[in-house]
């Protein structure tokens, strides 16, 4: 997926919005939003009212029914033009995608192995199970065909077309660099893999159904608000429609005036309602579920959105996530007596052939400290000795000297068969290594103990702040690890988490979050590794890492393609925003009445009691302009916070008190205010061109 | 407001927010079922009734409960009042009851309205008062007890299917909440002066012959009127009058108590032998108030933090300064046509000043508004002095406080559990602007939750909007107005707005015993309260099957001022605005007439 942004109004967008609004007109797309609906209603009737008047005969001049119904109808081509506008952004997204889903060929394997026989299908033609295998240079810029896991082989991918990001990545069987997307490519060598999709079930087709599904799915809370929408919507009907024998009765008793024409009524009607929030509702969520994927996540539900808005507890692994995959060598130890650049030097001989990222951080280490230089290993005759399960050292033989690295345990017990003694001051540094969160890994020659490589892990850059940041959002983090609980409380500190679940297993991580939701929390996750599946599928809200495997990926309920563990932070923000601006809107729709009862009420009766007259605070120049400028401001403000819904409510971690002091503030006395100048001013511009 | 105004109105906020937390603990104490004490007679209602007491409801038995337990008191009403005749304790021989009214009356008092249709010392019997009216005072009162207690509960429990034992509440908020307090209170009043026997009704010969006129009857009895419609009369004297006596002071004492209102005289409280004194006056208007407030700190007990029930009591009594302050200064301000004409309006050492019409003198215009303030607040309906003639926004004060929901303070029960769907639907905006599935006390409010908070909030407007358009369009509506104008749709609308939301007080004026009448408001009255009740007793039983939250700093803390602030705002703008075009067609338009002249 490339990254594109549009501008608001970007005419690409707009444009063919104006057409889709008119097109919205449908009764039968207009019944989904009930009070958008009963706008829509009015406009028909004081439409027809319209006509009857200009037939001369009608329950006001016909130029004001006639102003009344082109605004109402305004009114509903704008809630329709933003709900086009957002489902436009979208719709742009997933046509992007939907490039990726071109006519691919694949070799399909007829044994699961590399240099198996193979026959050329199409990419729509494999089903789940089936095994194919893609080379660099094959055609079609070597597409892999269909979402899959890596069997065999080692390549690097470009997954560009996914993620954005234009570093390739490497993809091998095994571990958890094993899943493959449909769409991406390989760059170099060959992997066999086997895919996991039908075709329609891939990632691409779940990315670009959640795109076109999202405004279909209405999300918990939007159900709830739907509820209250149409509820007041309710009870100002029965207030409108009561008004018209209150009026008659009125008029009789007062023997002044006459009753209420039914266009103001209906004009009345649809200031009340909450027009607002509900012609922007379906906005919202669309352009929620777009900013998701503008963040470069994809989310199966907008349900899964709306919920991480709410999480209260975060488990993270550390290794990958919090800490950089591998460890770094920081220092050598040398033991009482030693010499540091004898160990730097037998150290680095015994890792010129570990191409471990830790053996390789040896390496790098020995040439940064002591500007030992890497020596050509085959002049030096060395016979290397690699990590072993059993043994659990690695190094060098050359000739008769015995280079050997590993854990303190597996040293000495090399060290004392061999007749020597593990020195005490060794002991002593690899414990104050590992107190410091580190891996010592100790250095022997035959039976002589060198000292110790401090192996470190390294927490991210950055990544304090990004905690400390989920902290004032309300959001407890807790790093998951299977490391001892001296070496995780030490990278904890060091990381500002507020706690840690050290010696993790599977079962152990299943645990934690199931106490945490008897709690009553609710428990997002990240991770990416097959053992992390059955936790993700225990979370409430699951983000799995892009690079992890088919099975974490299976197993969450959103994807980050950035594989960027702290981008739960963004997912958050944006469910909490899709719930803050539409409860911002709401507010604001209500607030809004008070001023448009200013409006309306002293216009409608003036005729009856001109004592009424006192409540025209706003000094509106005439009944007819009073209550049309309400109507034309009830229209524009829609108009005016389409920007507002699309872009979200900005969500600062404030503590909550203090944010809705801020909203409130804002949507709630801003709600009452703006439409008095609004009114105002509308009524003004009507005044001053006469047109009302 | 004179001193004396301000000086009652804080003596008597003193005095009530001192008793609430004593009786509200004592409350919460009795409905969690630890008052050991009181078992054995319990067991002995709960043997005679063959109920279980051990035995939990879930919302829906506990609903159908309340609905069945109602249904009998409105039969049981309806059958006194019909045969009173036939029955004792009835030495003025008082008829049968007209079926509409009997309904209406068995319906008003079943439902803790107490809208008086009727006029007690010349309808009923002692009998149907005691075994009718006090009764139902009593059991009303423990309805809307139960039914808030149960909604706490359901607040309260975390993962549970039941809210209860209905049969067990009512039993015990009856025995050891209601009674108790109730002859504690008719002893008090009693020494004050309010009477207490089963007389015969007392004629006495006055110390001066009372000149008046007296409508002329034609033969049918009913009155003659002159082709304007108004009543033609002719001069009448007397010089005996009628005293009508009866057991008053044990059914006043529940009346306030249970935020009923109804009357044992027509006058209500306004008669010397219901409130004979400014300190009777002082004690009823306390008892009014006294379960609604403690019952906010029973919430607080019940849930398991004080500064919850503190808070909402917070909003109700700021709500209430507003109101009573309000009122008691228009009313002090009296009338400017008076004004005009030269009259003395001024409070002073020898008149309580302001406007003095429909008031008796021993309260005054301050004990008056005050009174009016309390009762409307409350969903009680007690009244003192006739609403109707207050000033225009005087009287829209007490108009205003029903409108809300009689959620400032409210009717016992009804008034904390009426408050509690304005905190959910409060919280739920305001959960949405702080981006949080909003939840109150823990439990998260969702779709099911609102559409129970929309229908209770629903209801009472729509009942009193509609039910008002009917009245003002009939022609059966209209033969009751007693004033033109706008003041006559004011009092349709007062007595459509007391009876949907319970609240019983009248605006007077309006001739309201009348077939038409009698249905409409017992309908009213009728759904305005179970209306609300069902879907509270839903809430409650869905709320108690989640799951309790732990409080984070996420969360919206509905303890602090932020709070109040904004549960006032919901209260005003979700209650009000439904109301703001009746109410500019009615006491606004009186009062623009009024001051700024026709």
């Amino acid at each position: 997926m490339t990254k594109k942004t549009f501008k608001l109004f970007d005419p690409a967008l707009a444009v063919p919005a104006i057409g889709e609004a008119f097109r919205k007109l449908n009764p039968a797309v207009q019944w989904r939003n009930p009070v958008m609906f009963v706008v829509y209603a009015g406009s028909i009737l004081t439409t027809l009212l319209a006509l009857q008047a200009l037939g001369g005969e009608g329950d006001a001049p016909a130029g004001f029914i006639l102003a009344i119904a082109v605004w109402l109808w305004f009114t509903v081509l704008f809630a329709n033009f933003a709900e086009a506008l957002a489902e436009g952004r979208s719709k742009a997204q997933a046509a992007s995608l939907r490039g990726l889903k071109r006519e691919i060929w694949a070799k399909k394997l007829l044994e699961p192995h590399y240099g198996g026989k193979w026959q050329l299908v199409q990419g729509n033609d494999l089903r789940k199970g089936d095994v194919v295998v893609v080379e660099a240079g094959d055609i079609g810029q070597s597409v892999i065909p269909a979402d899959g896991e890596v069997i065999e082989g080692v390549a690097s991918v470009d997954e560009s077309a996914i993620t954005g990001e234009s570093a390739p990545v490497i993809r091998e069987s095994g571990g958890d660099f094993s899943a493959v997307t449909g769409g991406t490519r390989v760059l170099s060598d060959w992997i066999v893999l086997r895919v996991t999709a039908n075709p329609g079930e891939t990632f691409v087709d779940r990315m670009i159904a959640m795109v076109e599904n999202a405004k279909r799915q209405k999300t918990p809370n939007e159900i709830a608000l739907t509820i209250l929408l149409v509820a007041l919507t309710i009870v100002f009907l029965g207030v409108t429609v009561t008004l018209l024998p209150f009026s008659l009765f009125s008029v009789e008793v007062s023997g002044a005036g006459r009753p209420v024409s039914i266009t103001v009524l209906v004009a009345l009607l649809v200031c009340l309602i909450p027009t607002t929030i509900a012609g922007l509702l379906s906005a919202i969520g669309v352009a929620g579920m777009s900013r998701m994927m503008q963040a470069n996540v994809i989310a199966t539900s907008g349900r899964a959105v709306e919920a991480a808005g709410d999480v209260d507890v975060l488990l993270m692994d550390k290794t990958g996530t919090i800490t950089l995959g591998n460890r770094q060598a920081s220092a050598f130890l040398p033991a009482e007596g030693g010499d540091d650049a004898e160990l730097a030097d037998l150290a680095q001989l015994a890792s010129l052939a570990d191409e471990t990222p830790e053996g390789r951080s040896i390496v790098v280490l020995a040439k940064q400290k002591f500007n030992l230089r890497e020596r050509d290993i085959h002049a030096l005759d060395a016979h290397f000795v690699h990590f072993s399960a059993q043994t659990r050292m690695s190094g060098v033989d050359l000739g008769d000297k015995q280079i050997r690295k590993g854990s303190a345990d597996a040293i000495r017990r090399q060290v004392e068969s061999l007749g020597g003694s593990f020195p005490a001051s060794v002991s002593h540094r690899v414990d104050e290594v590992a107190r410091r969160g580190s891996t010592p890994l100790v250095v022997a020659e035959g039976k002589r103990v060198l000292g110790v490589i401090e192996l470190k892990d390294i927490v991210k850059g950055g990544i304090r702040e990004r905690f400390a940041e989920l902290r004032r959002m309300g959001i407890k983090t807790v790093m998951v690890t299977g490391d001892n609980r001296v070496t995780a409380a030490a990278i904890a500190a060091e990381a500002g988490v507020d706690d840690f679940l050290a010696e993790a297993t599977p079962e152990a991580k299943l645990a934690l979050i199931r106490q945490y939701q008897a709690e009553g929390r609710l428990v997002a996750m990240t991770g990416d590794g097959t053992n992390d599946a059955p936790a993700l599928a225990q979370a409430d809200v699951a983000v799995a890492m892009n690079t992890g495997t088919q099975a974490a990926k299976e197993a969450g309920n959103m994807v980050d393609l950035d594989s960027n563990p702290t981008k739960l932070i963004e997912v958050v923000e944006t469910g909490k925003q899709m719930l803050m601006t539409r409860g911002s809107l709401t507010t604001f729709s209500i607030a809004n009445d008070i001023a448009k009862y200013f409006a309306i009420i002293p216009a409608a009766f003036v005729g009856t009691y001109p004592q009424l007259a006192a409540l025209n605070v706003m000094g509106l120049a005439s009944p007819a302009s009073a209550i049309l400028s309400a109507v034309i401001f009830n229209a524009l403000i829609i108009v005016f916070l389409i920007p507002l819904a699309l872009k979200g409510v900005r969500y600062r971690p404030l503590g909550a008190a203090t944010l809705l002091r801020r909203n409130l503030a804002v949507y709630g006395l801003g709600g009452i205010l703006v439409p008095f100048a609004g009114i105002k001013l509308i009524d003004v511009f009507l005044a001053v061109t006469g047109l009302a | 407001m004179s001193t004396h105004a301000w000086l009652l109105l804080g003596a008597f906020l003193a005095v009530l927010l001192l008793a609430a937390k004593p009786l509200g603990l004592y409350i919460a104490y009795l409905m969690e079922g630890r008052l050991r004490i009181g078992r054995p007679l319990e067991n002995v209602v709960y043997r005679l009734a063959g109920v279980r007491p051990d035995e939990e409801m879930g919302w829906l038995r506990y609903a159908l409960a309340i609905l069945l337990f109602n249904a009998l008191g409105v039969l049981s009403v309806y059958a006194l009042q019909r045969l009173q005749l036939a029955l004792p304790f009835n030495p003025q021989q008082m008829l049968a009851v007209t079926p509409d009214s009997a309904f209406n009356t068995a319906v008003s008092f079943v439902t803790n309205t107490n809208w008086q249709g009727y006029g007690g010392e010349s309808t009923l019997g002692y009998l149907v008062q005691m075994l009718g009216l006090t009764v139902q005072n009593f059991l009303s009162a423990a309805t809307g007890i139960v039914v808030v207690i149960a909604l706490i509960r359901g607040l309260a429990r975390h993962s549970a299917a039941t809210v209860g034992n209905a049969w067990v509440d009512l039993t015990r908020a009856t025995l050891y909440l209601l009674l108790p307090l109730s002859f504690l209170i008719a002893i008090v009043l009693a020494g004050q002066g309010v009477i207490q026997n089963l007389d015969p009704y007392r004629e006495v010969t006055t110390l001066e012959v009372t000149r008046y006129e007296a409508p002329r009857l034609d033969a049918a009895g009913q009155p003659l009127t002159d082709d304007k419609g108004a009543v033609l009369t002719e001069p009448a004297q007397t010089a005996v009058q009628t005293l009508a006596m009866g057991p008053v002071a044990s059914q006043e004492a529940i009346k306030m108590l249970g935020t009923n209102g109804g009357g044992f005289f027509n006058a209500n409280s306004a008669h010397p032998y219901e409130n004979p004194t400014p300190l009777s006056n002082f004690v009823q208007m306390l008892a009014i108030f006294l379960i609604p407030a403690a019952l906010c700190v029973s919430f607080g007990r019940m849930v398991g933090d004080g500064r919850q029930g503190w808070a909402v009591l917070a909003a109700m009594t700021l709500m209430f300064v507003v109101a009573a302050a309000a009122v008691m200064s228009f009313e002090q301000q009296g009338n400017p046509r008076l004004a005009a004409l030269g009259v003395d309006q001024l409070g002073g050492p020898l008149q309580s000043g302001g406007n003095l019409e429909g008031k008796e003198a021993r309260f005054g215009s301050a004990d008056s508004a005050l009174f009016a303030a309390v009762t409307t607040a409350a969903s009680c309906g007690a009244v003192n002095a006739m609403h109707d003639s207050f000033t225009p926004l005087g009287g829209l004060v007490p108009l205003v406080n029903m409108q809300l929901g009689e959620v400032i303070f409210g009717g016992v029960g009804t008034g904390l559990y009426g408050m509690l769907v304005f905190a959910i639907l409060a919280v739920f905006i305001s959960g949405l602007m702080i981006g949080r599935t909003p939840e109150y006390l823990g439990k998260k409010i969702e779709a099911h939750e609102m559409k129970m908070s929309a229908i209770a909030i629903l209801v009472t407007p729509l009942l009193v909007l509609l039910g008002t358009a009917i009245a003002v369009m009939s022609e059966a509506g209209r033969a009751g107005i007693a004033n033109p104008g706008a003041h006559g749709f004011s009092e349709i609308l007062y007595a459509l707005t007391s009876a949907a939301n319970n609240n019983g007080s009248a605006f007077a004026g309006l001739s309201a015993n009348t077939p038409f009448y009698n249905v409409l408001l017992a309908l009213a009255m009728w759904f305005g309260r179970f209306g609300v009740i069902v879907p509270v007793l839903a809430m409650a039983g869905a709320l108690a099957a989640k799951k309790r939250l732990p409080a984070g700093a996420g969360t919206l803390p509905t303890h602090g001022p932020l709070f109040v602030t904004l549960l006032i705002g919901t209260v005003l703008l979700v209650g009000l605005l439904n109301y703001v075009p009746a109410l500019a067609l009615g006491p606004i338009v009186e009062h623009l007439v009024l001051w700024l002249g026709a």
